[in-house]
């Protein structure tokens, strides 16, 4: 009977690794799904109000961007998100982090600005807060400012469509 | 042309690997010579056939013909032709065919050397070692074809990875590939013993050298990894507990199991099933490294393109060949019955308890290297393993070896004696304690508790291991017939244990007592690290064959005295748009110093990382004296004379036929 535990072992390895490939290991879920935005107190770009917090963000379903003119993600997406703004009815709120104004905008000058509103996190703290740890991100918020879906890198026709659209429809 | 050709060669050698791997087993069926002595010309044609393909891919990268997608994607008009030539094996398609090229070089050797073995044995091998090479023939031709035609051909190819562009790297995955591959021939020798029942101490004396050559291979192969990955990544680390790094060592710690285990079931006959049961594990471990490194389901630095259909048939394949292995393991293993007892205090003794740390920390590591997928699979989040759980439970576990690597080799077989053996290390021993003590402060001027134990431990090794010939030697009227008078095997044994306490001599060294820093220095601005001073006195522009560069000139003085003068790069290679650190290395046995270049400012100032690295040569020394090791020990007499008096015996059994 000992000579068969080498079996068994295997046998519980490949099951691991069946489950394994199906999976993609990279793909860390954001702890914060299913919790309430955190908190944050940040000035708005173009003054009106001077200032927002999380408490602003509840009402309706919002579309959380975390971005910067010096990111390349965020040059990638842009165009994406200029679209979507256009075609939809979708809320979205951009964070500026760690970036200048003086930098921001020229930036918006030359591309175009998708986003209802813009905040501006110059030192990061919200990013922190927010668990971002690389530009762009997107955090998807229903209307009682619960944060349903966390999308890391460049936001695109597929993920909005297959993912984010769904949730959304489900939450109102 | 020819790269169909070579598609066509991969085709007939798949062919040829069935043959060679069915027909030998009707012959056993059927107690038929002339079937059974079939699987040597398979192996030898299956041989002939890879190589072809092999070549046409290596002419395929020297005249840079883009039309072939796999060339396309790892060539350039503007690599120099070494690189073209090493580039064959730069992405996954190429290494698999080099992969398999190896595997039909050993396969071709068992045929060549086993002439001496029971026909059925050495045809039941050859048949195994052709199932093996079926499975990579079909996932060459099934998933990874480097011979795909890309329509229409790119004028420039992608070039091969910069980070690869590097002799460290021209060298280390064959290597490392010669080690993986050869254990599939103590693989095939187990199934063979399994299947025929037979094992005895003969057995235990063919599978041996193969083990110990394919060890040596791989310990090779580790070292020049290790080496590379610390000149090349930049970040001045030697190891780094990475799943792939991983990947190549549990073989290597099943490995040297199964060497002390095999010396074990050739002297005393004993262990049989555990030695056959090592010789499955650790080509088992060379496969799942196989497949951890090209799957994907683990997150590496090493970034493999990683595809689930290569996955899947990795895994499908490893279960096929180590199933089987382990079923058939279940059903004979019980039938190999050990006679004789195992007393603890004797050399079989402590060579099982040696055998009992190493598996135990090569089971540590394959837990630490899976934790974060089996957490994953029962839902309990998502975790990586790092350094701390590594360094916490692998170095215990191989403390204890040190211990016994020292008294085994003076304990005699069947039983030791404790009043002889303390009588013959207590100079080794008196000398370990001195220099533990001594040592650190000698060196470095300070000592730690890692570095007294290092130096207790790696000087114990040494001494006890050297203590062993200097009493042979000396038995002898003069040195000459007395250092003749050494077995190679002993003389093998000898140099890979002094390796392993020169190992732990630089492992201890540079974790006590290695430094860094990182500055931002303008011209002719200085920083001090472990008693050198390093100016920068300037950064200019370099242009490579394919990059170009902008260097350093880091000038190191000690007490004014001038050392070295470095020059650190940065490269930018266009045709990937990569930048590429390329450090500068000051090497001397004792001691390296280590510049690498970080960001340039508009002051003209640069940032720096300067690295003080005490002893770190003798890491990587250490694996070059285990390597030695193990060609000496593989090439002693003994395996050579068995096979001379058989020859002999054959020429006059012709002689009386004709």
């Amino acid at each position: 009977m000992r000579y068969a535990i080498p079996l068994v072992v295997l046998i519980a390895l490949i099951g691991l690794f069946v489950f394994g490939l199906q999976r993609d290991p990279r793909l860390v879920p954001s702890p914060l799904i299913g919790k309430a935005a955190p908190a944050f107190d940040l000035p708005t770009l173009d003054g009106t109000p001077p200032r927002m917090t999380q408490a602003d963000l509840e009402g309706a379903p919002v579309l959380v961007n975390f971005f910067a003119s010096w990111c390349a993600g965020c040059q990638e997406e842009h165009p994406y998100l200029m679209q979507l703004t256009q075609n939809s009815q979708v809320k979205l709120l951009g964070i500026d982090y760690k970036d200048a104004e003086s930098d921001l905008r020229p930036w918006l000058g030359r591309k175009g600005n998708p986003y209802g509103q813009i905040l501006t996190d110059l030192e990061g703290r919200a990013g922190i807060d927010w668990g971002v740890y690389g530009v762009p991100e997107t955090f998807v918020l229903n209307s009682r400012g619960t944060i349903i879906y966390k999308q890391i890198g460049p936001m695109t026709p597929d993920v909005w469509e297959h993912e984010i659209q769904p949730l959304l429809k489900a939450a109102s | 042309m020819i790269p169909e050709l070579g598609h066509f060669a991969v085709i007939l050698a798949l062919g040829v690997a069935l043959l060679q791997a069915f027909v030998p087993l009707l012959g056993w069926r059927r107690r038929d010579a002339r079937l059974l002595s079939f699987a040597g010309s398979a192996a030898q044609g299956q041989f002939l056939c890879v190589v072809a393909a092999y070549a046409c891919l290596t002419y395929a990268f020297v005249t840079k013909d883009f039309s072939v997608a796999y060339v396309a994607e790892n060539d350039h008009t503007q690599l120099p032709l070494i690189y073209r030539i090493t580039a064959v094996w730069g992405a996954h398609e190429g290494s698999l065919l080099l992969w398999v090229t190896i595997l039909s070089g050993w396969t071709l050797a068992v045929s060549v050397f086993n002439r001496r073995l029971p026909l059925d044995m050495s045809a039941l091998v050859l048949s195994v070692l052709g199932m093996i090479s079926t499975g990579f023939y079909l996932f060459i031709l099934l998933t990874s074809n480097p011979f795909t035609r890309l329509v229409p051909a790119p004028a420039e190819g992608h070039d091969l990875n910069p980070i690869l562009q590097d002799p460290g790297l021209a060298i280390h995955p064959p290597m490392l590939y010669m080690g993986y591959v050869g254990f599939s021939v103590a693989f095939s020798f187990a199934i063979a013993a399994l299947i025929t029942g037979r094992l005895d101490a003969a057995w235990a004396r063919w599978t041996r050298p193969w083990t110990t050559t394919a060890w040596m291979f791989l310990t090779m192969g580790i070292t020049l990894g290790s080496w590379w990955a610390y000149k090349e990544l930049g970040w001045g680390g030697w190891w780094f507990w990475d799943p792939v790094e991983n990947a190549s060592f549990m073989p290597w710690l099943a490995g040297t199991a199964l060497i002390h285990s095999l010396a074990v079931t050739e002297k005393r006959g004993l262990l049989k099933s555990w030695t056959v049961l090592l010789a499955i594990l650790a080509f088992s471990l060379s496969l799942l490294g196989t497949f951890l490194v090209r799957s994907g389901v683990l997150v590496s630095v090493h970034a493999f393109a990683s595809d689930p259909t290569r996955g899947t048939f990795m895994l499908g394949f490893m279960a096929v060949v180590v199933g089987g292995a382990l079923t058939l393991y279940a059903w004979r293993a019980p039938k190999l019955v050990t006679t004789g007892e195992l007393r603890l205090f004797s050399r079989e003794g402590l060579l099982l308890f040696n055998n009992v740390f190493l598996v135990a920390a090569c089971a540590a590591v394959l837990l630490g290297t899976l934790y974060p997928l089996a957490l994953d699979a029962l839902g309990l989040g998502k975790i990586s393993v790092g350094p701390p759980y590594f360094n916490a439970v692998f170095l215990p576990m191989i403390a204890p070896l040190f211990l016994l690597v020292g008294l085994a080799a003076v304990v005699p077989w069947k039983r030791g004696d404790w009043r002889e053996t303390a009588q013959r290390l207590k100079w080794p021993a008196a000398i370990a304690i001195v220099l533990a003590v001594l040592l650190p402060f000698a060196l470095h001027g300070r000592t730690t508790l890692l570095a007294a134990t290092g130096a207790l431990f790696g000087s114990w090794a040494i001494f006890a291991a050297a203590q062993d010939v200097w009493r042979r030697v000396r038995a002898k009227p003069d040195l000459r017939s007395g250092v003749s008078a050494v077995p190679r095997a002993v003389w093998g044994m000898t140099l890979a244990h002094i390796g392993l306490g020169i190992w732990a001599l630089g492992v201890s060294g540079v974790i006590s007592f290695g430094d860094e820093k990182d500055v931002r220095l303008s011209r002719g601005a200085e920083a001090e690290l472990g008693g050198y001073n390093f100016r920068f006195e300037e950064a200019g522009n370099q242009t490579g064959p394919n990059y170009t560069a902008q260097q350093a000139t880091v000038t190191v003085e000690r007490n004014g005295k001038f050392i070295a003068t470095l020059h650190p790069q940065k490269r930018l290679f266009p045709s990937q748009g990569t930048v590429l650190t390329q450090s500068s290395i000051d090497a001397s046995l004792m001691r390296d110093l280590y510049v690498s270049l970080g960001e340039g400012y508009d002051d003209g100032s640069w940032s720096l990382r300067v690295y003080y690295k005490p002893m770190i040569r003798m890491i990587w020394l250490g694996g070059v004296f285990m390597f030695f090791g193990g060609l000496l020990a593989a090439s002693d007499k003994r395996y050579r004379l068995a096979r001379a008096a058989e020859r002999r015996a054959d020429e006059v059994a012709a002689a009386a036929v004709a």
